[in-house]
C-alpha cells in the first residue's frame, strides 16, 4: 500500500521557499517546492520515512514522518552562514562541505569581484587565501598569472589545472586571442572551487602539483523560464602614468649642457624641438566598454535548461586597442528512467575579434623626447622620427610612439568551443552504485595578420611587413568511473568508493607562412607548412572515503598516469594521497555547544606530479631541420641540414609531496567561520633547466629531473557576519597567507653555489638579473651592492667588493630580495540596508620587491643625451641618482613594492519586483575598480608577476554602471 | 586505448637514422659541423644553441673575437652589458658570460663533431649500404670533423688551458667529462692534425668553406708557434716546417689588403685558407661579421658605406695603441691602418667616440654594392680564420726566435710582400736587421689587427699580464696597471665547475 506526503518549506521568517529540495533519504526519490513553497511526494510505501529538506544557504533539516494517505509535514529552515551542507564539486564527484577532507575553498557568484571583468579568473582575485591572481597587464582580455601556494615548479609550468564542468581546460595560449580564458564568458560561471592540498588534488595526479581550480557554470532550474539580462557599461582611465621629466625639464637639461655632443662633435642643443608633448597622453585614451548578457533558464517538460548569450565590446587604454567577444552557452540536464539516468550537456562557444595595439608604444612614450611634436612633414607617414644626417631613419633611436601604434595594424580572431556530455546512471538494482561517463572536447583556432606599411619607420629595414598566423588546438577526453556509497547504520559507518579511467588527447598545430615585406616581396619562407605537438595521457584513479560516526573520516586517493611526454620506462607515475579528518564538533562534548557550531581537524599527505611546461618530445633523440635563415654555404651552394637536439632519455615526472594540517571552525551558529591551514611542500626531481657538464649533450643547459624545492606556508580565512537583521546585514571576509619557496638543489652533484639564469632585463643585451639558485627563492635578484655617499645618494658604479679580492667584477654580485611576496592579504566586506548594498574588496602584498627597469634603463644622463644622436626622456628617478651611465645591476633599483590596493568599491540598488503582479525585477549597480593603491614604490604599479617593471601596459581604473533585469 | 598509443612523434623532426640514411644526408651532416661555428642556431638569429646566453652573443666568432681582442690594446667596447666592462679591463671573472659562451660554443662544436664521427664509422656506413666513392667522400668528411674538433680544442687550449675532454667515445647524456691538462691537450691536437692529414683534400683542393690540408698545416703552425706557452717546450722549427708547407701550397696574397675584408672575399681569393661563411639572407645572426662591422661603427658614420644601412651599434673601437703602430692613422702610407674619428685617446670607456674607429670590415661588393640582407644589418662578409699573411708572419717570427729550417732572407721577402701590399710600393720595405722578435708583434698588430689574434700574441710575448706593457684601462685603471700572471689563461666558467665535479679551476682563480 502506498501513500503520500505533502507540505511546505518555509524560511526563517515564515515565507515560502520556492525551489527547495525535498528528498526521501535512502532512496532516489526527490522533488522540489513550487512557487508557494509547496511539495508533494506520492507513491511512497506506507511506513516511516525520513524526509530531508534543503536549500542553498540554509541548514538541511531532516524529519521523520509516517506515510499515510495524506500525511503532511512542514519544514522551517534556518539560514546557514557557513553553508556546511552546501554541496561542492571535488575531483570526480561532489561532497558536502562539512565532510570535506582536503583543503578546499569555494567562491560563489555572489562573492565574485564586481565591475567590468573580462576574464573569469579575475572574478576571484583576492578572494581565496593562498591564491594569487595577477593580471598580466591592462590590455583587454589579457590573462593572469595564477599561483596557488606560490607554485611548485621551476621550469615546468606553475599554472594550476583548470577544469570547467569536468573538462580540463587547455591553458595553452591561442594565437590571436589575448589569453585562453578570455574565450570564456565570466557571466556564465556559478562557482569556483580551489583545491589546494594534495588530498584534494592528488586525484588529478600528474597535473595537480600547482593546485586545481574547478569551475562550474550556471545550469537550468525548475519551473517557468526566467529571463535575465545584464548590461555593464564602463569607462576606463589610466590610473597612473610613469613619472618622467617634462618637456621643460628636458629643455633645461639639454641647454645646461651646451657642449655635450655626439657623432664627433654635433651638439645636442641643436636637436631640441619646440613642442611640449606628453607622449603618454598621446597614446592613451579613455576606453569604453559594454558587456551584455542574456540568459534564459527554466525547464521544459521537466528538463532543466539554460541558454545564454553574451556580447562584450571593449576598448583598450592604448589607442586602437580593441577586443570584442560573442559567447553562447547551452546547458541541458535531463533525467531519465525515474531519475536513474542524469544527463548533463554543456556546450559553449566564443568568437573574439581583437585589434592589438602595438605595445611597443608604451616604452617609446616614456623615452621619446617631449620637445618634439607628434607629426612632421616627412616620408614616414608624417610622424616625427629621428633621422640621420642623410635623411634616413636613425636605426638606434626610439620610434615615434604614435607612429608605432597607428602604423601597425594587428588584427586577430579566435574561436573556441568546448563542452561535454556527462551521463550518471544509478543502477536500478543498486541505486547506491553510480556509473559516470564523461565525454568532452575543447577546440580552438586563432588566426590573424599584421600589416606595417612600406613607409613606417618601425619596419623601415624590411620596407614594411606583412605576416599572418594560424593555430589550432584539439582536446578530447573520455572518462568513466563507478561510485558506490553505502551507509551501514549498525556500525555507524559510511563507505564511499570511486574508481575510474580517463583518456586525454591534446594536439595543437601551428601553421607556418611566408613573411613578406610591405612591398609584397617574400622575406622569409618556412621550411615546413605546419608543426603539430601532441600530448596524450592515460589514467586510472580511485578514491576511498570511510566515515565513522560522522566524526572520523579516513580518505585516500590514488591516481596512475601515463604520459606521452616520457619514454616507456618512465611513462607511468603513481600519485597517492591520504587524509584523516576529525569532526570535533560532532563529539559529545561539543555537540550541544551553542558557541561552537563547527570544528574540524584535517591532516593530509599526498603526492602529485607535473609534466606541463616542458617540451613534447624532450626524451627523444632527434634531429631538427634548419630554417631558411639558418643555412650554410659550402662551395656555391647554401645547404639545409639537421641539428641534433639536446635530450634526456630518462625524463620523468616531477613529484611534489605535500603535508597539510588544517582546522575548519565555525562559531556563533556559523556567523563566524573560516579555516587555518599549514603546509609543507617538497618538490623533487624538479623539471628544471640546469647547467649540465659542458660536452655531455648538445647544449650546456638541459631540462631534466634535477633539483629540489621546498614551499612552506600558512594560510587562514575568517568570515564574520557582524550584523544580520531583517533590513541590515554586514559581512566581512579576511584571508591571509604566508608562503615561502626555497630551492634546495639544482645540480646532479649537489652544490650550494649553483644557479641558473631565470630572467633578463631590458637595456643592454643579455643582462641576467634573476636566477634560480640554491638556498634562494626562485627568481631572486642577483645584483651588486650599491655604495652610497654620506647624503644617501648612490655613487655611480661604486659597489662593495663582497668577495674582497680587490676587483669589482661579476663575482661580487649577491642575492638580494625576490618578487615573491611573503604575505598576501585579502579583505572583503559587504554592507546592505534594505535595497541598498555596498561592497568593497582590498588586497595587500608584503615583502614583494620590484626591479625598476624603467629607471635603470631610462634614468641616466647617457639616455637623455644619447650617443645614438638623439635626445630622450628619462624617468624622474634620474634626479635622485644623476647617473651618467646605466648601472643595470645595482641593488639601488630593487625597490620594496609592498602594497595595499582597493580592487573594487561598488554600490547597488536592488529595486526588486517592478510591479506587484509582474515578475520583472531590477538591480542597478555602480562600481569602481582599481580604486587606489598605497605603496612606497614609485613606478606605475607595484603588482607585477615577474618582478621586473618595464613597459607595463597600465591597468585601468574602471567605472562601471550596470543594470540587471530579470523577468 | 593501450599504452603503445602514447608513443607520439614530432611532425618534422627526425632521428639520426633518417638523417644519415643517404650519402646526401652525410653531406648535410658535414655542413652542420661548419654551421656550428657560423651561426647562433640553425633556426635563425633569435635562437641560440647555447643556454644562458643572449642569442645575439652566441655564435663562435663574436665570442672568440671578444675573448681575443677586447681584453687587449687593440679594442675596447662602450657597452655596459654584463661582463663587457671586466673584459675591457682584462680582468674577467669566473662568471663572465662571454667566456662561458665561448667555452660552451667550442665544446658544442666538438660535441656535434663527435656525433658525426659516431654516425659515420665504417660499420654504420656498411649497415646503411653506403660504399665505394660515397664511402670515400665520407672518410674525408670524417677527417674534416676531426679537424674542426681539433681547431676548437686549440681555442680551448689557448684560452682555458685545461678544459673538459670528450671524444666520439663518450656517450650523450648527463655524465661529467674528465678534465684534460694543457700539455696533454697539446699532444692530442697535434696527433689529431697529423693523423687526419692524409684523408683531407689537398690544399686549395676542397670546396669553398671546407677544411683541407692547408688549414691543417696552418693550425699546426699556429700551434707550434705557441708551444712554449702551451707546454713549456718551444717548437719553432715545427712552426717553420708547417708554415712553409702552407706557403708552398700555392696560396698568394690578395693584391689589395682591404679587399680581404669585403663581402665578395669568397671569390677570386687565393689568400684565405679557411673561412667562416655568412650570408645576410640565408645564414644570419647578430654575431659573426655582422657584429664586427656593426659594433665597430655608429649609425651616423655613413652606415651604407659599410654595407649595413640600418646598422651601426657604436660599441667597439681601438685604444690609442693600435693607431700608434702605424706611420699615420689615415692610411696615407700604410693603407692597412685606415681609422675613423677625431679623438684617438680613450678617456671614457662608455663613450664610443673616444678612440678611433676600425673601418676594416665592410659588407660591400666592389666599391659600393650592398649584398642582399634581411634587414640591412646582417652581413655577407666571410671571415678568414686562417690566411696566408699569418703564415708569413709565423714563419718570420719562428725564424727570429731561432727555429731551424727557415732563413732570414726568406722571412724578409715574406714581410716585404706584406708591406709592399700595404704601402702600394716598396717604400715600406724593411732591412733584415729590422726583423727582430719584437718587430713581429707590431707587424702582426698592423697586419692582423681585429682578426682574433691579439691576446694569444701578447701572451706569447709575455706582455698580456704583468706591468711591462700597459694600455689604457688595463687592470681597470685609466693609465693601465699590471695584472697578475695567472690571467694568461682564462678561468674555467664557474657554472661548469659546479656542474662538472671532475674539473679543477685554473690556478689563481
Amino acid at each position: 500500500q502506498t501513500g503520500s506526503v505533502s507540505g511546505k518549506v518555509l524560511d526563517e521568517t515564515g515565507l515560502p521557499l520556492p525551489g527547495a529540495s525535498v528528498i526521501v533519504k535512502g532512496t532516489t526519490r526527490s522533488t522540489s517546492t513550487d512557487g508557494n513553497g509547496v511539495f508533494k511526494l506520492a507513491g511512497l510505501s506506507n511506513g516511516s520515512v525520513t524526509l530531508s529538506a534543503s536549500f542553498i544557504g540554509y541548514q538541511t533539516l531532516d524529519k521523520t514522518v509516517s506515510v499515510s494517505a495524506n500525511a503532511t509535514v512542514s519544514f522551517q529552515l534556518v539560514p546557514d552562514a557557513q553553508k556546511l551542507n552546501e554541496v561542492v564539486v571535488i575531483g570526480y564527484g561532489t561532497a558536502e562541505k562539512k565532510n570535506l577532507t582536503g583543503s578546499i575553498t569555494t567562491v560563489n557568484s555572489k562573492d565574485f569581484q564586481k565591475g567590468t571583468i573580462t576574464t573569469p579568473e579575475q572574478l576571484i582575485q583576492g578572494k581565496v587565501a593562498g591564491v594569487n591572481i595577477i593580471s598580466n597587464s591592462g590590455q583587454p582580455g589579457v590573462g593572469s598569472t595564477i599561483r596557488i601556494r606560490g607554485g611548485a615548479s621551476l621550469n615546468a609550468s606553475n599554472d594550476p589545472l583548470i577544469v570547467i564542468d569536468g573538462v580540463p581546460f587547455s591553458g595553452n595560449s591561442i594565437g590571436n586571442a589575448p589569453s585562453p580564458l578570455s574565450l570564456v564568458n565570466p557571466n556564465d560561471i556559478e562557482t569556483f572551487t580551489v583545491l589546494k592540498d594534495a588530498n584534494a588534488t592528488a586525484i588529478y595526479g600528474s597535473r595537480a602539483s600547482n593546485g586545481v581550480i574547478l569551475i562550474t557554470t550556471k545550469k537550468g532550474a525548475s519551473g517557468a523560464p526566467v529571463f535575465n539580462f545584464s548590461t555593464n557599461n564602463s569607462i576606463a582611465t589610466v590610473a597612473k602614468k610613469v613619472d618622467i621629466l617634462s618637456s621643460g625639464q628636458i629643455r633645461d637639461f639639454v641647454n645646461a649642457n651646451p657642449n655635450a655632443s655626439y657623432d664627433d662633435g654635433k651638439k645636442f642643443t641643436s636637436l631640441l624641438g619646440g613642442s611640449n608633448t606628453d607622449w603618454q597622453d598621446e597614446i592613451y585614451q579613455n576606453a569604453f566598454s559594454t558587456d551584455n548578457s542574456l540568459s534564459i533558464a527554466g525547464s521544459f517538460k521537466g528538463v532543466p535548461y539554460r541558454v545564454s548569450a553574451g556580447y562584450l565590446d571593449q576598448q583598450g587604454l592604448l589607442i586602437t586597442d580593441h577586443f570584442s567577444r560573442g559567447t553562447g552557452a547551452i546547458s541541458i540536464s535531463p533525467k531519465l528512467f525515474q531519475d536513474h539516468l542524469k544527463i548533463d550537456l554543456n556546450l559553449k562557444g566564443a568568437l573574439t575579434q581583437s585589434h592589438f595595439a602595438n605595445a611597443g608604444g608604451v616604452g617609446a612614450a616614456i623615452q621619446f623626447d617631449p620637445t618634439q611634436s607628434v607629426n612632421a612633414n616627412n616620408n614616414f607617414g608624417n610622424y616625427f622620427e629621428w633621422l640621420r644626417s642623410d635623411g634616413t631613419v636613425n636605426p638606434n633611436a626610439p620610434r615615434n610612439p604614435v607612429g608605432l601604434i597607428r602604423l601597425n595594424d594587428n588584427n586577430g580572431n579566435a574561436e573556441r568551443s568546448f563542452g561535454n556530455a556527462r551521463f550518471d546512471y544509478s543502477f536500478h538494482f543498486l541505486p547506491e552504485l553510480h556509473a559516470n561517463l564523461n565525454l568532452g572536447y575543447d577546440l580552438s583556432k586563432g588566426y590573424g595578420e599584421v600589416r606595417v606599411p612600406v613607409y613606417a619607420a618601425q619596419s623601415i629595414s624590411t620596407s614594411g611587413s606583412y605576416t599572418n598566423s594560424l593555430n589550432t588546438e584539439t582536446n578530447k577526453l573520455s572518462e568513466f568511473y563507478l561510485n558506490y556509497a553505502h551507509t551501514v547504520e549498525s556500525i555507524k559507518s559510511r563507505f564511499d568508493v570511486t574508481a575510474g579511467y580517463g583518456y586525454y588527447d591534446n594536439s595543437k598545430t601551428g601553421f607556418n607562412f611566408t613573411s613578406y615585406k610591405g612591398t609584397g616581396e617574400a622575406l622569409v619562407t618556412p621550411v615546413f607548412p605546419f608543426s603539430t605537438d601532441r600530448d596524450k595521457l592515460l589514467s586510472y584513479y580511485g578514491r576511498f572515503i570511510y566515515t565513522l560516526a560522522d566524526k572520523y573520516i579516513l580518505s585516500g586517493t590514488l591516481r596512475a598516469d601515463a604520459s606521452s611526454k616520457f619514454a616507456e620506462k618512465n611513462r607511468w607515475g603513481y600519485f597517492p594521497s591520504a587524509a584523516f579528518t576529525w569532526r570535533i564538533s560532532n563529539e559529545n562534548f561539543l555537540k550541544n555547544s551553542t558557541s561552537v557550531s563547527d570544528l574540524k581537524l584535517r591532516l593530509s599527505y599526498g603526492q602529485t606530479g607535473n609534466k606541463d611546461g616542458i617540451g613534447y618530445y624532450d626524451y627523444l633523440s632527434k634531429y631538427y631541420a634548419n630554417s631558411n635563415t639558418g643555412q650554410y654555404q659550402i662551395g656555391n651552394t647554401f645547404y639545409n641540414y639537421y641539428t641534433p637536439a639536446a635530450y634526456d632519455p630518462d625524463l620523468k615526472w616531477e613529484t611534489t609531496t605535500t603535508y597539510n594540517a588544517g582546522l575548519d571552525y565555525g562559531f556563533m551558529k556559523g556567523r563566524l567561520y573560516g579555516s587555518i591551514d599549514v603546509y609543507y611542500k617538497k618538490t623533487s626531481d624538479l623539471l628544471s633547466k640546469i647547467n649540465i657538464p659542458v660536452g655531455t649533450n648538445f647544449n650546456n643547459e638541459l631540462t631534466t629531473n634535477v633539483g629540489n624545492m621546498d614551499v612552506k606556508g600558512v594560510e587562514g580565512s575568517l568570515n564574520f557576519s557582524a550584523i544580520k537583521t531583517e533590513n541590515t546585514s554586514w559581512d566581512f571576509g579576511v584571508n591571509i597567507a604566508y608562503n615561502k619557496r626555497k630551492v634546495t638543489n639544482l645540480t646532479l652533484n649537489p652544490d650550494p653555489a649553483s644557479k641558473v639564469g631565470a630572467g633578463d632585463i631590458t637595456g643592454g643585451t643579455g643582462v641576467t638579473l634573476k636566477y634560480n639558485a640554491v638556498n634562494q627563492i626562485p627568481g631572486s635578484f642577483f645584483v651588486y651592492k650599491q655604495v652610497y655617499n654620506a647624503d644617501g645618494k648612490p655613487l655611480e658604479g661604486v659597489y662593495e667588493d663582497l668577495n674582497k679580492d680587490g676587483v669589482i667584477n661579476t663575482s661580487d654580485q649577491y642575492f638580494y630580495k625576490s618578487p615573491d611576496p611573503n604575505i598576501t592579504l585579502g579583505f572583503n566586506t559587504s554592507f546592505s540596508y534594505k535595497k541598498w548594498s555596498f561592497t568593497t574588496s582590498l588586497r595587500a602584498n608584503f615583502g614583494n620587491y620590484i626591479y625598476d627597469n624603467v629607471s635603470s634603463n631610462f634614468g641616466v644622463r647617457a639616455n637623455i643625451l644619447s650617443p645614438a644622436g638623439v635626445i630622450n626622456n628619462a624617468s624622474t628617478d634620474f634626479l635622485a641618482t644623476n647617473f651618467q651611465n646605466n648601472q643595470f645591476l645595482s641593488d639601488y633599483y630593487i625597490k620594496n613594492a609592498s602594497f595595499l590596493k582597493m580592487d573594487n568599491a561598488g554600490i547597488s540598488y536592488n529595486a526588486g519586483k517592478l510591479s506587484k503582479t509582474g515578475t520583472a525585477s531590477l538591480r542597478i549597480s555602480a562600481n569602481c575598480q582599481n580604486v587606489f593603491t598605497v605603496t612606497k614604490y614609485n613606478g606605475i604599479d607595484p603588482e607585477l608577476s615577474g618582478g621586473i617593471d618595464y613597459n607595463l601596459y597600465p591597468r585601468p581604473r574602471t567605472y562601471t554602471l550596470g543594470f540587471n533585469v530579470g523577468f | 586505448c593501450k599504452n603503445e598509443n602514447l608513443n607520439v612523434l614530432p611532425t618534422n623532426d627526425v632521428t639520426a637514422a633518417t638523417v644519415y640514411a643517404t650519402p646526401a644526408g652525410y653531406k648535410q651532416g658535414l655542413v652542420k659541423l661548419y654551421a656550428a661555428y657560423a651561426l647562433t642556431s640553425s633556426t635563425g638569429s633569435d635562437n641560440s644553441d647555447i643556454g644562458g646566453l643572449n642569442s645575439g652573443f652566441a655564435d663562435f666568432l663574436r665570442l672568440f673575437w671578444t675573448s681575443q681582442e677586447l681584453v687587449t690594446d687593440e679594442a675596447i667596447c662602450a657597452w655596459g652589458d654584463t661582463g663587457i666592462p671586466e673584459l675591457d679591463y682584462s680582468t674577467p671573472s669566473v662568471d663572465n658570460q662571454f667566456l662561458r659562451g665561448l667555452y660552451s660554443r667550442s665544446i658544442l662544436q666538438i660535441t656535434v663533431c663527435n656525433e658525426f664521427l659516431r654516425e659515420s664509422t665504417p660499420e654504420k656506413l656498411a649497415s646503411r649500404n653506403i660504399t665505394g666513392a660515397d664511402a670515400a667522400d665520407i672518410t674525408r668528411y670524417r677527417a674534416e670533423a676531426r679537424f674542426l674538433r681539433a681547431y676548437q680544442y686549440w681555442v680551448l687550449l689557448d684560452a682555458f688551458g685545461n678544459p673538459p675532454f670528450v671524444t666520439e667515445n663518450d656517450d650523450i647524456g648527463k655524465v661529467a667529462p674528465k678534465q684534460i691538462q694543457r700539455a696533454a691537450l697539446f699532444t692530442y691536437i697535434e696527433s689529431e692534425l697529423k693523423a687526419i692529414e692524409g684523408d683531407l683534400a689537398n690544399a686549395r683542393g676542397n670546396e669553398y668553406g671546407r677544411a683541407d690540408k692547408g688549414a691543417d698545416w696552418a693550425l699546426l703552425a699556429r700551434l707550434y708557434l705557441n708551444a712554449q706557452v702551451y707546454t713549456g717546450t718551444a717548437k719553432y722549427t715545427e712552426a717553420i716546417t708547417y708554415s712553409s708547407k702552407v706557403i708552398a701550397a700555392g696560396y698568394s696574397l690578395k693584391s689589395n689588403y682591404m679587399d680581404l675584408f669585403k663581402a665578395d672575399n669568397n671569390i677570386n681569393n687565393t689568400e684565405n685558407i679557411l673561412t667562416i661563411n655568412y650570408d645576410g639572407v640565408t645564414g644570419t645572426n647578430y654575431g659573426g661579421t655582422t657584429f664586427l662591422i656593426n659594433a665597430g661603427i655608429n649609425a651616423d658614420m655613413g652606415t651604407a658605406s659599410y654595407g649595413v644601412p640600418n646598422g651601426g651599434w657604436g660599441g667597439n673601437r681601438t685604444r690609442q695603441n693600435l693607431p700608434a703602430l702605424f706611420p699615420d692613422a689615415n692610411g696615407t702610407l700604410d693603407k692597412r691602418g685606415t681609422f675613423f674619428g677625431a679623438k684617438n685617446t680613450v678617456d671614457e670607456v662608455g663613450v664610443f667616440t673616444d678612440g678611433l674607429r676600425v673601418t676594416k670590415f665592410k659588407n660591400i661588393i666592389g666599391t659600393s654594392t650592398i649584398p642582399p640582407s634581411l634587414n640591412g644589418t646582417f652581413s655577407s662578409l666571410d671571415f678568414a680564420i686562417f690566411r696566408l699573411a699569418e703564415q708569413y708572419l709565423i714563419y718570420g717570427e719562428a725564424v727570429a726566435r731561432g727555429g731551424s729550417g727557415g732563413d732570414a732572407n726568406t722571412a724578409l721577402s715574406y714581410v716585404n710582400a706584406l708591406r709592399q701590399r700595404a704601402y702600394g710600393n716598396a717604400s715600406g720595405n724593411l732591412t733584415p736587421a729590422a726583423l727582430t722578435v719584437d718587430f713581429y708583434l707590431d707587424e702582426r698588430g698592423r697586419e692582423l689587427y681585429w682578426e682574433g689574434h691579439r691576446r694569444t700574441d701578447l701572451v706569447r710575448y709575455g706582455k698580456f699580464t704583468g706591468g711591462t706593457y700597459l694600455w689604457p684601462f688595463k687592470g681597470g685603471v685609466k693609465a693601465g696597471t699590471s695584472i697578475p700572471a695567472y690571467r694568461n689563461i682564462y678561468p674555467l666558467p664557474a657554472a661548469d665547475l659546479i656542474a662538472n665535479p671532475n674539473l679543477v679551476q685554473n690556478t689563481g682563480y
